[in-house]
């Protein structure tokens, strides 16, 4: 068994209520760096996503005051993306993949364990609110099947003992 | 680094790839030199001669592409690097990124310069962290060195580069929906035509290309492109990247000629199939592409005659099954798939697609009956030609492509055998 862990990117922050002076800030910063205010729409919400963990209604309301677009069509587009999460998420976020290739090399077992062991169905979060899973279509690391994220670190080659071994690392 | 094996997976043993000396080191950035002291048609020509075509899937000719834009008068003109890999069993692009970022942003500068256009952007997949990190840091060294910007090595020539994050949406893998994506709205494709070497980002001529064929522009300039038309098959010559996964004993991204067999990939390349079982089948070219039966892996791995065997090449993505697999619960994965990542816009897609998953569902847990079977061609028969993208068509064409070559395993499920 080879274990593959890679860290890096964006840390998952703690969910704050209040929309900080600081990202209207750099939301301003961001919208001038393109030549229309339109196509800093999913940056921007990649910003706000960064800063609270994910996208409220206040912030989707918020996005679209300042980049001129209407609220509707913020949320139409950001609720398009999978990638933009529109409720709260567990302290961490296990995103196993499912697609073929892991399908075939036994991410069964792993969703089972998630399952069994931590009482956690898909697109749902521990009532402790320490893990929420998404399942993912191909992550693009089919060579290390079955694959997961858990925040930002990657994880491969997953057996039911390694996955256990990784989840434990994660409090 | 110039045998198969080594063009677009050089750098690989660079402690940091997004280094631009080791890169220089190597050789890099020379074709740019070369390019840009020549004029902008005859970079153009040496594409056309080197018989490139698109590595992302569809497989149009990279110089034809190329020429459209740069005939069209309109200005600015636009290049993009569709980096969103999203097709299932495809990481080739990652590779390419993580391991040899400069690679892809030379290929990028000298095919602006041939086709006029000064800025850019790479659309990169939302869940590729590490290629973004490397990229930024890439882009940054180039624009240090002078291989970006305002007067790129002091040649008068113009280009600016910037990433650009997708979201998480497979559908923005289509040229159009990307442009659409780019523009911060819904990934929906747009209707062709007007096509986007006419009207792309911000309507004005763009040429989008995959991460793969940019990549192969450095060395088509530096060995010419009637030397590289001569590598691999004659139909569609070149070096292609195939992702290897599912059950082989060495999955992992191989550089080989194109037209290399797949039994070739399988046996030679991979170590064969793990724990000496048989083949049961093979899918040649990412999901969206029909599976073989074992008996046709001896098909050169190109354009044309994947598509004489019933396939297509798509982004090489090949996925083994061995003897142990269930292929209703493959065919019904593919279609939960498709179900997902139809973005909604034509109903046949849509809803077609739905049905054909409700169908394999019931069908897979053994509560369908032989009428399913019909009435899943007949979906799909529905689907086929009604829709504006090769989403839904894909869909359609891998279910059925599943039913027809394991057929018993679908009859005994509903009982009827």
């Amino acid at each position: 068994m080879r274990e593959i862990s890679i860290t890096g990117g964006e840390p998952l922050t703690r969910k704050k209520t209040a929309l900080s002076n600081k990202i209207l800030r750099e939301l301003n910063d961001l919208k001038r760096k393109y030549d229309n205010e339109r196509f800093s729409l999913l940056p921007a919400l990649y910003l706000f996503q960064r800063e609270y963990g994910w996208l409220s209604a206040e912030a989707l309301e918020k996005v679209g005051e300042i980049l001129g677009v209407p609220k509707t069509t913020v949320k139409s587009v950001s609720t398009f993306y999978a990638m933009f999460r529109h409720k709260p998420m567990g302290r961490h976020l296990i995103q196993l993949c499912t697609n073929v290739s892991c399908m075939i090399m036994g991410c069964e077992r792993l969703t089972d364990i998630l399952k069994t062991r931590y009482g956690l169905g898909p697109n749902a979060t521990t009532h402790d609110g320490r893990f929420s899973f998404l399942v993912m279509e191909c992550i693009g690391v089919c060579d290390i099947a079955p694959a997961m994220v858990v925040d930002t670190d990657l994880y491969g080659n997953l057996t039911e003992d390694s996955l256990i071994g990784i989840l434990e690392r994660y409090e | 680094m110039n045998s198969a094996g080594n063009v677009l997976l050089r750098n690989t043993r660079c402690q940091d790839p997004a280094c631009i000396d080791d890169y220089i080191r190597e050789g890099g950035y020379r074709s740019l030199r070369k390019a840009l002291s020549a004029e902008p048609g005859q970079v153009l020509d040496e594409v056309k001669k080197s018989g490139l075509r698109g590595r992302g899937g569809a497989g149009f000719p990279t110089g034809m592409k190329w020429s459209f834009a740069a005939a069209d008068p309109q200005m600015p003109k636009y290049l993009l690097c569709n980096a969103d890999e999203g097709e299932p069993g495809t990481f080739k692009d990652r590779v390419i990124i993580e391991r040899n970022p400069h690679l892809l942003i030379e290929g990028m500068v000298i095919s602006a310069y041939a086709i006029g256009a000064a800025s850019g952007h790479i659309y990169l997949r939302g869940e590729y962290a590490k290629a973004r990190d490397g990229l930024l840091q890439a882009i940054k060294a180039a624009y240090e060195k002078d291989f970006l910007g305002d007067d790129i090595l002091g040649k008068g020539a113009r280009f600016h580069l910037r990433l650009h994050l997708g979201a998480g949406a497979y559908i923005c893998g289509e040229e159009t929906a990307l442009i659409e994506s780019l523009e911060g709205r819904r990934g929906h494709p747009r209707i062709k035509p007007p096509f986007p070497v006419n009207e792309g980002f911000s309507s004005k001529p763009t040429v989008v290309n995959n991460v793969e064929t940019l990549a192969n522009i450095p060395y088509i300039i530096e060995i010419g492109g009637d030397a590289y038309a001569k590598i691999g098959s004659p139909e569609c010559p070149g070096l292609k990247l195939f992702s290897v996964s599912g059950h082989v004993n060495k999955p992992g991204v191989y550089e080989l000629p194109m037209g290399v067999t797949l039994q070739e990939i399988i046996y030679t390349h991979c170590g064969g199939i793990r724990d000496g079982r048989k083949l049961k089948g093979v899918i040649p070219g990412g999901i969206s592409t029909p599976v073989l039966l074992p008996d046709k892996i001896d098909c050169p791995m190109d354009f044309f005659h994947l598509q004489k065997a019933g396939s297509m090449l798509g982004s090489g993505a090949v996925i083994v099954f061995d003897e142990t697999v269930d292929m209703v619960k493959v065919c019904l994965r593919t279609a939960e798939f498709f179900e997902h990542e139809s973005c909604g816009k034509c109903v046949p897609c849509r809803e077609g697609i739905g049905w054909m998953r409700a169908i394999l569902d019931r069908i897979n847990r053994r509560d369908g009956c032989e009428a399913d079977i019909a009435l899943l061609a007949e979906v799909s028969r529905n689907i086929k030609g009604k829709t504006f993208c090769p989403l839904g068509e894909s869909a359609a064409t891998v279910v059925q492509g599943f039913v027809e070559h394991f057929m018993p395993e679908f009859e005994e499920k509903v009982g009827s055998r």
